[in-house]
């Protein structure tokens, strides 16, 4: 069976190439992306590992490169894939735009390797999620532009009626992160690859913490509940527990997240009263998130037993029960007081991969353990327990991190605040990060599990894409002359 | 005009908005329309759409979905 063409039925011929190109390149930019992760966490054990190849291999310029791999190469491929895969089934409607489709997916790889090149190289803007420079940033540009015709002008030439709820999701993503990206990435250009942001001190900042913020609301949530709202009711075989929430959910989501940016920037030069705006608006996010989350989860009330034996299904609920912690944890770091304790510590780092191996690789995991069949014709993947052997390696190895990360994070905090009755500091700084030295292994180890599971989804993906071949081989050779 | 007034303004007419999507969206009027689109993903593939339109309101199970397609 042809990857370009879908299940018989009354609708036209689906474009699964693109689908396809995309899912492929999901978990190949996740192992590499997860890899250099595992890299820059075991740096912070052995600093030795620094010296690999320097000044290439330091810290500070290949902590970038992991964040732009997992966030944009990762999670950017995951959300092209699935939007172009859902907006077609529930529009019933090929993709829209012609050469722009094969172009959106040479064009997101150009820009994959660019930044893969350039962040080890030291070019950077310094802004954190935004690190690539100008011509970069162009690109991403004109990709995302072509991306926002095909998805639009797929939704415009749909058969259905309605509009289904995950394509309101991709939709705000795609418009949303346009707005973000070109707002947070206006510079003026020195040289090639050296530019200056036009904003200057703590406009500057909170611009970029905007920016920063909604990289997280409109790239790394809003588009993964798409994700959600298609895969979950699909692979537990019944609708979406309640359409009417989902409609309050998207418009109280999108209407909320944007205001919620000025938590980044707690006790810093920005004026109180953004600072006070910024926690009173994570808070009230908090209902959202939840009222997304418990959508998703009851879906599957009546079919819970699925879980036992579905290792897909159980990556896609587990991914939301990820998502509610991390969308508790998110609003209470965003209490001030609370702030002033978790502020540039490890706890920071530990909720964002509670979101980012929890919620948004799980996700992602599930919907292309999902995908990779319908896109060979096949009924499974290669190995359902290879499935189940990365559920339990993933679900196994986020926990280990984020325990890893609430441990230092809470104990740095409490160290650097710590006063001796004459005022002076309890602690020097360099014994917080002595005693931080236990968890940063056992983050190693969290790490290394999640990767082994990416590596076995790897092989379990190799397998069923040349198992599709070999039986594509045979009836061709099957067929008379 | 005040700013502070423009504020709890502003505060009042986005209360008035969010309550005018949720009265929207639980309208009963678009109950049915909704409980058809919630049907969307499954809307493709016609032998899902046979039984999912027969009792929508239930939510059927469709695992036999893959049971079914397999006789085929």
């Amino acid at each position: 069976m042809s990857s370009n063409l879908a299940h018989a039925g009354d609708h036209p011929t689906y474009n699964y190439k693109v689908v396809r190109q995309f899912a492929i390149m999901t978990v190949i930019w996740g192992v590499v992306g997860m890899s250099v992760g595992l890299l820059i966490a075991s740096q912070l054990v052995w600093p030795d590992l620094n010296d690999l190849f320097q000044p290439y291999t330091h810290f500070g310029r290949l902590r970038p490169l992991h964040t732009n791999a997992v966030i944009f190469a990762f999670g950017g491929c995951a959300l092209f894939s699935t939007s172009y895969y859902v907006v077609q089934r529930t529009c019933q409607a090929s993709l829209f735009g012609g050469w722009l489709v094969p172009f959106t997916f040479w064009g997101w790889q150009l820009v994959i390797l660019a930044a893969a090149i350039t962040l080890p190289l030291g070019y950077t803007t310094t802004k954190e999620y935004a690190e690539l420079e100008w011509p970069i940033d162009i690109l991403i540009t004109v990709v995302w532009v072509a991306y926002a015709i095909v998805f639009f002008g797929t939704i415009m030439k749909r058969r259905t009626s309605h509009i289904y709820v995950a394509n309101w999701f991709y939709g705000a993503f795609i418009i949303t992160v346009a707005v973000l990206h070109i707002i947070n990435n206006l510079e003026v250009p020195v040289t090639l690859w050296k530019s200056y942001s036009l904003y200057a001190g703590a406009t500057d900042a909170m611009v970029q913490w905007w920016y920063g913020h909604n990289a997280v609301g409109f790239f790394l949530t809003a588009g993964f509940l798409g994700m959600m709202y298609y895969f979950v009711p699909k692979q537990a075989g019944r609708p979406v527990y309640s359409y009417q929430l989902s409609i309050v959910h998207f418009w109280a989501l999108i209407s909320l997240y944007i205001w919620a940016g000025a938590h980044h920037l707690h006790y810093s030069a920005l004026p109180d009263w953004a600072q006070s705006l910024g926690m009173v608006m994570s808070l009230i996010l908090l209902a959202p998130s939840w009222g997304g989350m418990i959508n998703g989860i009851m879906t599957l009330s009546g079919a819970w037993h699925k879980l036992r034996t579905d290792p897909t299904l159980r990556f896609l609920v587990v991914s939301l029960s990820f998502y509610g912690m991390s969308t508790f944890e998110g609003p209470m770091m965003a209490i001030k007081t609370v702030n002033a304790l978790s502020h540039n510590t490890d706890w920071t780092i530990g909720h964002v991969h509670s979101g980012a191996l929890g919620w948004v690789a799980m996700i992602s995991i599930g919907a292309i353990y999902h995908l990779l069949p319908v896109l060979t014709g096949r009924k499974d993947m290669y190995s359902v327990r290879l499935i189940n052997v990365h559920f339990w390696l993933a679900t196994v190895g986020t926990v280990l991190y984020i325990a890893a990360m609430w441990v230092n994070g809470i104990m740095q905090g409490l160290m650097w605040r710590a006063f001796n009755a004459d005022g002076t500091l309890t602690y020097s700084f360099v014994e917080a990060v002595e005693a931080s030295y236990p968890g940063y292994f056992v983050r190693v180890l969290g790490g290394a599990f999640f990767l082994l599971g990416m590596l076995i989804m790897t092989y379990n993906m190799y397998r069923t894409l040349a198992a599709a071949d070999d039986e594509t081989e045979q009836n061709v050779l099957a067929q008379p002359a | 005009m005040d700013i502070n007034t423009l504020r709890g303004l502003a505060t009042v007419f986005v209360m008035i908005a969010f309550l005018g999507v949720c009265w929207w969206a639980y309208g009963p009027k678009r109950k049915r329309q909704f409980d058809e689109a919630a049907q969307l993903p499954f809307a493709d593939e016609p032998e899902e759409l046979a039984a999912a339109k027969s009792d929508a309101a239930s939510k059927p199970d469709l695992s036999t979905e893959k049971e079914r397609q397999s006789t085929l």
